[in-house]
């Protein structure tokens, strides 16, 4: 048995979700499109899955959350809709309900937030709404496990035999609504039939001007005369347009049932609490710096203490276990090269990233406790204007502050874009935020060549990144992304406290997906670049790492580098090591140019003038990010050539804003 | 006048919703159709977007985009939730 779980965005469907499936999930997309898809077993309950569909407000189809949510329930055909709304929030809520009864699929009615109506003093009559619906409704409170028990019964009760949704009807009788979609649904019955498309639905898609559905029944010239025929005639005796007369009656019915059904709250608390913390965090003056005072602590806590320390432990760890295994291989007396290949390639490489884990995760932790708490909603809401100008709206604007820190978790971190537009356009500017495993390149670099100015030097290579990001954006605005942009018409919601158990499972799936990606893109990134420093152009292993297949490569691109100041073998394989991780640009370096880290900038000063260390540091900064970073791109964009385009455009971009820099450098 | 127009903590009645395509659509199926009852709440630090109570919950949109509702003062009690 299948049931999907349908509602609004902010009505607790990932809460409820959690409550019914525990840990027993699975994470992928829909086909062909970004859009997550969790499925989960019930608990105890081996034969039910439960779809977690996306969260909506409509099933018109506009956005892809929206269309894979229609689609999902017209060609899978599950056996029961589970609809969750929020009590506290009932009218609105409820407009997607009337939409998800028009498709005839078994439903029950999640009264979610029930807790904190009774807490205000209201109350829902369930009868009544019960009565107006025609569904069965169960209150429950997700985030307390409260009533899960009996709304799975009553799920599995109408899906096991088939009770369908009592009411289908939502207008008045007399009514031009009510005759315009009667008139409709007679003249595509028999398309829809066939179909098997329930005709309500069709029918009042149709008249909301829904072309695709236009399509998909196949309705000849004469029928869609005579269909615009009756919407026409429907706008001229309602006074409104065919979307507002419609809007009009699903509302004036939920307005009917409120008012039967509902017992207000005399003061809602929760709403209260929240205006009050409104007060300070979307205030006129307070709004910004809090904003920013959030996100350093987010940062200060991430990368100086929590994060940082569990990964500083972790490499700790991972080292000892290198160690451990490097001494067990080497007393076993195995070969060499395995020796290494199990070492430097897989233990490093992977090692490296792994280390990273800790950070990512603390970072999430704060991340989904600010968009489960719905502070996340009011960052959009003040930043929105300064990243509308970029054709972006505020929702970017955490994503790409993560990438500062680390490009991995800020690339997934773009999940709660809510727009599969502008979730696109930011994961491709965050490698220009300048990412923390970079600093020790510039760290040398401006130590070695711009001592008296490090400071400037560091504002002007971030500032950079920060330009390239909006001149690109502005490009991709006019060309790649010319699309409409979903309008940015979003909910503020009550300020909740999260739950754990929610926020647990996100760290858990993020967490696991970064594992998984660790032994196998990056892996094998890590085994490439491991191979290219260890063998000849003969297949022979290397003493010197001059000799190697990664020095040979280096030579050969030395030509591609020249106009940028730094045609050195050495330099180019530091930067192809690079991809590994940026972390061993400098180490690499060191190696190549047998001097210790502390000796590097010396001997730098002899291999660049000061506009190619400039020109370098550019490129540095714009040019592909690491292995780890590409894998999770990879993974959002769900295109492996897509991504593959955006590591050769980086690297143009930054050769040739290198050149610049070298160029105008070279004047000076 | 037009929603944008309306000065913060003032109620007004929606008369008409402009604008076209998905913009307008989102915009009545959040719950801004003609005679609903909004009350602006304030304006983002920035200026714009701004903030609007309706039907029990608060709503953010742009400027621009507001300016696509007409609104009236409310003559007699509009429609939709009053908390």
């Amino acid at each position: 048995m299948i049931l999907a779980l349908a509602g609004n965005q902010n009505s607790g469907k990932t809460t409820l979700f959690n409550a019914l499936t525990g840990s027993r999930q699975h994470v992928g997309n829909f086909p062909g499109v970004t859009v997550e898809q969790k499925v989960g077993k019930l608990k105890n309950e081996e034969d039910v899955s439960v779809v977690d569909l996306p969260g909506i407000y409509s099933l018109r189809p506009y956005t892809q959350e929206e269309i894979v949510s229609r689609d999902f329930i017209i060609r899978e055909k599950p056996d029961g809709i589970i609809n969750i709304v929020d009590a506290t929030n009932l009218e609105r809520n409820l407009y997607l309900t009337l939409q998800l009864l028009e498709l005839r699929v078994p439903t029950v009615l999640a009264l979610n937030m029930m807790d904190e109506l009774w807490n205000s003093g209201g109350t829902v009559e369930i009868k009544k709404l019960s009565e107006a619906l025609g569904v069965p409704v169960v209150p429950i409170s997700a985030i307390k496990s409260q009533g899960i028990s009996e709304l799975v019964n009553r799920a599995k009760q109408v899906a096991e035999e088939r009770i369908l949704p009592k009411v289908s009807d939502f207008c008045r009788e007399d009514s031009p609504v009510h005759r315009c979609i009667h008139a409709v649904v007679h003249l595509i019955q028999d398309h829809a039939d066939r179909l098997g498309i329930p005709a309500r639905f069709c029918a009042t898609k149709l008249i909301e001007g829904d072309s695709g559905m236009d399509d998909q029944l196949e309705l000849d010239q004469n029928e869609k005369e005579l269909l615009e025929h009756i919407i026409v005639e429907m706008e001229h005796e309602t006074e409104l347009d065919r979307n507002a007369a419609l809007a009009d009656m699903r509302y004036t019915f939920i307005e009917g049932a409120v008012k039967q059904a509902v017992v207000k709250a005399q003061v809602n608390r929760s709403y209260q609490r929240s205006l009050r913390m409104d007060r300070i965090l979307t205030g006129k003056y307070t709004a910004i710096p809090v904003f920013f005072a959030v996100m350093c602590l987010v940062f200060y806590l991430t990368f100086s203490v929590i994060g940082q320390r569990l990964s500083d432990w972790m490499a700790l760890g991972i080292d000892r276990f290198t160690e451990f295994c490097s001494a067990a291989l080497t007393t076993y007396g195995i070969h060499p090269v395995v020796h290494s290949l199990v070492i430097d390639g897989v233990f490093a490489g992977v090692g490296a990233v792994l280390s990273f884990l800790p950070i990512i995760v603390t970072l999430f932790f704060f991340l989904s406790v600010l968009e489960d708490t719905g502070y996340m909603a009011r960052v959009a809401f003040v930043m929105d204007r300064l990243l509308r100008k970029i054709g972006l709206s505020g929702r970017s604007i955490v994503p790409m502050l993560v990438g500062f820190g680390c490009s991995v978790p800020a690339v997934m971190a773009t999940r709660t874009v809510s727009s599969d537009r502008d979730r696109k356009m930011s994961l491709l500017l965050i490698p220009y935020m300048s990412c923390s495993a970079k600093i020790p390149i510039y760290g040398i670099f401006v130590a070695a060549f711009f001592p008296q100015h490090a400071a400037l030097a560091m504002i002007l290579i971030y500032g950079l990144g920060i330009v390239m990001a909006v001149l690109l954006a502005l490009v991709m605005k006019r060309t790649l992304f010319r699309g409409n942009p979903v309008p940015f018409v979003m909910e503020l919601p009550n300020y909740r406290f999260p739950s754990a158990r929610s926020v647990a499972l996100l760290l858990w799936e993020k967490a696991s997906g970064f594992v998984q990606r660790a032994f196998g893109v990056i892996l094998l990134g890590s085994l490439l670049i491991w191979f290219l420093g260890s063998f000849d152009a003969r297949m022979f292993p290397v003493a010197d790492s001059a000799d190697s297949l990664l020095a040979v490569l280096g030579q050969h691109l030395e030509p591609v580098f020249e106009p940028l100041g730094f045609g050195d073998w050495r330099v180019v394989t530091s930067l192809i090591s690079g991809f590994a991780a940026k972390e061993t640009v400098v180490s690499t370096l060191s190696v190549l140019l047998n001097t210790g880290v502390a000796g590097l900038p010396d001997v730098l000063g002899t291999l660049f003038t000061p506009a190619a260390a400039a020109a370098f540091l550019a490129f540095t900064l714009l040019y592909t990010p690491c292995v780890a970073a590409v894998a999770t791109i990879r993974k959002e964009l769900d295109s492996t050539w897509q991504t593959g385009l955006v590591v050769v455009l980086q690297c143009v971009v930054a050769w040739i804003v290198g050149f610049i820099v070298y160029q105008l450098g070279g004047m000076l | 006048m037009t929603l944008d127009e309306m000065e913060i903590g003032g109620v007004s009645v929606i008369r008409t919703v402009g604008g076209e395509g998905p913009l307008r659509n989102r915009l009545l199926d959040m719950g801004l159709i003609p005679r609903t009852r909004i009350v602006l709440q304030k304006r983002a630090p920035l200026g714009d977007p701004i903030e609007i109570k309706v039907r029990g919950y608060e709503l953010t949109l742009r400027a621009a985009d507001a300016q696509k509702i007409e609104v009236e003062p409310e003559p007699v009690p509009g429609r939709g939730d009053r908390v």
